[in-house]
């Protein structure tokens, strides 16, 4: 079988800006896909090309093996899309948001009607089904617009940023959730924000800045290759170590009042820093993909 | 390629789900058509009469609350539709996000904006329908010409929603809908044959006049009430079809420019 979503050279310019310039990945059956990057690095864009929002300007994009350029209702039907938006139609109860949107897809009403109730269970919603959408909490207004993205059952689910805003026992449900549909063998497609979100969920990922991909591989990889397995975070260094690391051409960011180096454990450097400039305060940890992402994208603010 | 308007049948969908909302409200919604014509006729039949003498219309003479029953009719389709497919249209677009929403589905935004105008046009029916009823028990509509009233309404709402939409589709915030209220819908709810017959208007604005979609559809409505027209009812229908067809095209072309970049 082929992939799910292939992605060729993809270009999209509006009024002179790129804000997607060349833009190649796939994405195999039952994959969890991260497409990581800051503010403005042109996941949304991405995204909204991918379901058939916005038009492309260059390049290719075909889903389920068909071009998004002229198979557009082919493909949205076997899509879910949960958008960063809010978009739960607050003139519908919690129930209602479900059945009119099975709606769209042509879906019979005793059918709808049943995965309604399916999905419900399924993302603890029951006791809600009759509420008022705007009286749902932050979480449980997210787990409806995932409910939602999967009325029809979809061969592909797209995640806009599914937890920006969420407390963490709210993201921690959805979290679970996603996992119950990776198991279940879902081809998932995500962007987001958080690192520990995505080193947890996704299979593999790309990140991406200015509209471009930096690296593409599993979290794993990622980390070895970039934030070198182990970091150590040193507040107010010695100007010798700022010397010895100019030398020794050490990986590492220097922030001023912090310096963080790039090694692996058990390495000689390790030993080195531990011995010779730890005076000031030293903490020594596993990186993380959070390492990756500020290494490759930068520091500076966005926007 | 993608054609210019990509339409089909599942449009009926996006109606649904307007009538489904509207069942929710439909308690409240019902009274002012019910009640609107009894204010109107009771505020100019006894209040204004008594200083007009009456109207001379197309060679018939009518009473003056005669003469406006059919306009009441008219201009209740012209704020039914105008209103839902501005501040409620908007509302849905901008603020609920309900458009963004359903284009996640099969659903082509062309269909999303026809059923908007579809469904203002049937708001504008329902509300005809009843103030038909009213008036119609009050002695002012021939029957059975006057059911024709029906078609007539949901013909002038699309013709209303479609000019909305379009309005909508440029209109930068909510409140900037004041303007093409100010400019065209004030104007024209004065001005088309509604309150007096055109022919009192000078004669450099009654071919102005004549271009309101209104005038077409106060013709209409007091033809089949009264059996009364100063124009053909083939030209105003066809000048109405027209009319829907154009600013549902104008409509769809502003609202992918305004949503889809």
């Amino acid at each position: 079988m082929g992939n799910i979503i292939d992605v060729q050279h993809l270009i999209k310019r509006y009024d002179g800006f790129t804000a997607v310039d060349d833009l190649s990945f796939a994405v195999a059956p039952g994959e969890f896909f991260g497409l990581l990057g800051p503010n403005g690095a042109g996941k949304t864009t991405t995204i909204r090309i991918l379901y058939g929002f916005s038009p492309l300007t260059e390049g290719r994009v075909q889903v389920f093996g068909r071009d998004i350029a002229s198979d557009r209702r082919a493909i949205k039907a076997r899509i879910g899309v949960c958008q960063q938006d809010n978009t739960l139609d607050p003139d519908l109860s919690v129930e209602q948001n479900l059945l009119i949107f099975a709606g769209y897809f042509s879906i019979p009403a005793p059918e709808a009607q049943r995965r309604a109730e399916e999905l419900l269970e399924f993302f603890a919603l029951v006791h809600k089904k009759d509420a008022k959408v705007m009286e749902l909490s932050g979480g449980m207004a997210r787990r409806l617009i995932l409910a939602r993205a999967l009325i029809n059952q979809p061969d592909l689910l797209i995640l806009d940023e599914p937890t920006t805003g969420l407390d963490p026992q709210s993201r921690h449900q959805v979290w679970e959730k996603l996992e119950s549909l990776k198991e279940r063998g879902l081809t998932v497609l995500m962007t987001t924000h958080y690192m520990e979100e995505a080193a947890q969920l996704c299979d593999r990922l790309v990140i991406v800045d200015h509209g471009r991909i930096l690296v593409n591989g599993t979290p794993v990889e990622l980390i070895a290759q970039h934030a070198g397995g182990s970091v150590i975070e040193i507040e107010g260094p010695d100007p010798a170590l700022r010397d010895y690391i100019a030398q020794n051409e050490v990986a590492c960011d220097d922030l001023g009042r912090k310096l963080i180096i790039y090694t692996t454990e058990d390495s000689e450097l390790n030993t080195i820093i531990r011995e010779r400039f730890c005076a000031a305060r030293c903490t020594f940890r596993s990186s993380t993909l959070e390492d990756v992402f500020l290494r490759l994208t930068g520091r500076a603010l966005r926007e | 390629m993608r054609p210019p308007f990509d339409i089909s049948w599942r449009f009926l969908k996006v109606w649904r789900r307007n009538l489904v909302t509207y069942q929710k409200i439909w308690k409240v919604n019902f009274i002012t058509p019910l009640l609107e014509p009894l204010l109107y006729i009771l505020a100019f039949g006894l209040g204004f009469s008594g200083l007009v003498q009456g109207v001379d219309y197309a060679g018939r003479q009518l009473t003056y609350t005669q003469f406006i029953a059919p306009a009441l009719i008219a201009t209740a389709v012209m704020w039914n539709a105008f209103f839902e497919t501005t501040y409620a249209s908007f509302v849905r677009m901008y603020y609920q996000k309900t458009f963004d929403g359903m284009l996640a589905t099969p659903l082509s935004l062309e269909e999303i904006i026809l059923a908007e105008v579809v469904w203002s046009a049937t708001k504008a029916f329902g509300a005809a329908a009843i103030m038909m009823v009213v008036l119609g028990i009050l002695g002012f509509i021939d029957f059975p010409s006057g059911l024709l009233i029906l078609p007539v309404a949901f013909l002038g709402g699309l013709a209303m929603g479609a000019i909305g939409m379009f309005f909508t589709g440029i209109t930068p915030t909510i409140d900037m809908f004041n303007l093409p209220i100010f400019l065209f819908i004030t104007p024209m709810f004065l001005f088309s044959g509604t309150f007096f017959p055109v022919s009192n208007l000078p004669a450099w604005a009654q071919p102005m006049a004549l271009a309101f979609p209104l005038y077409h559809l106060v013709e209409l409505v007091r033809r089949f009430s009264l059996g009364v027209s100063q124009t053909h009812p083939a030209i105003s229908v066809a000048y109405l079809l027209i009319f829907a067809l154009i600013f549902l095209a104008l409509a769809m072309r502003s609202m992918r420019k305004r949503l889809i970049s």
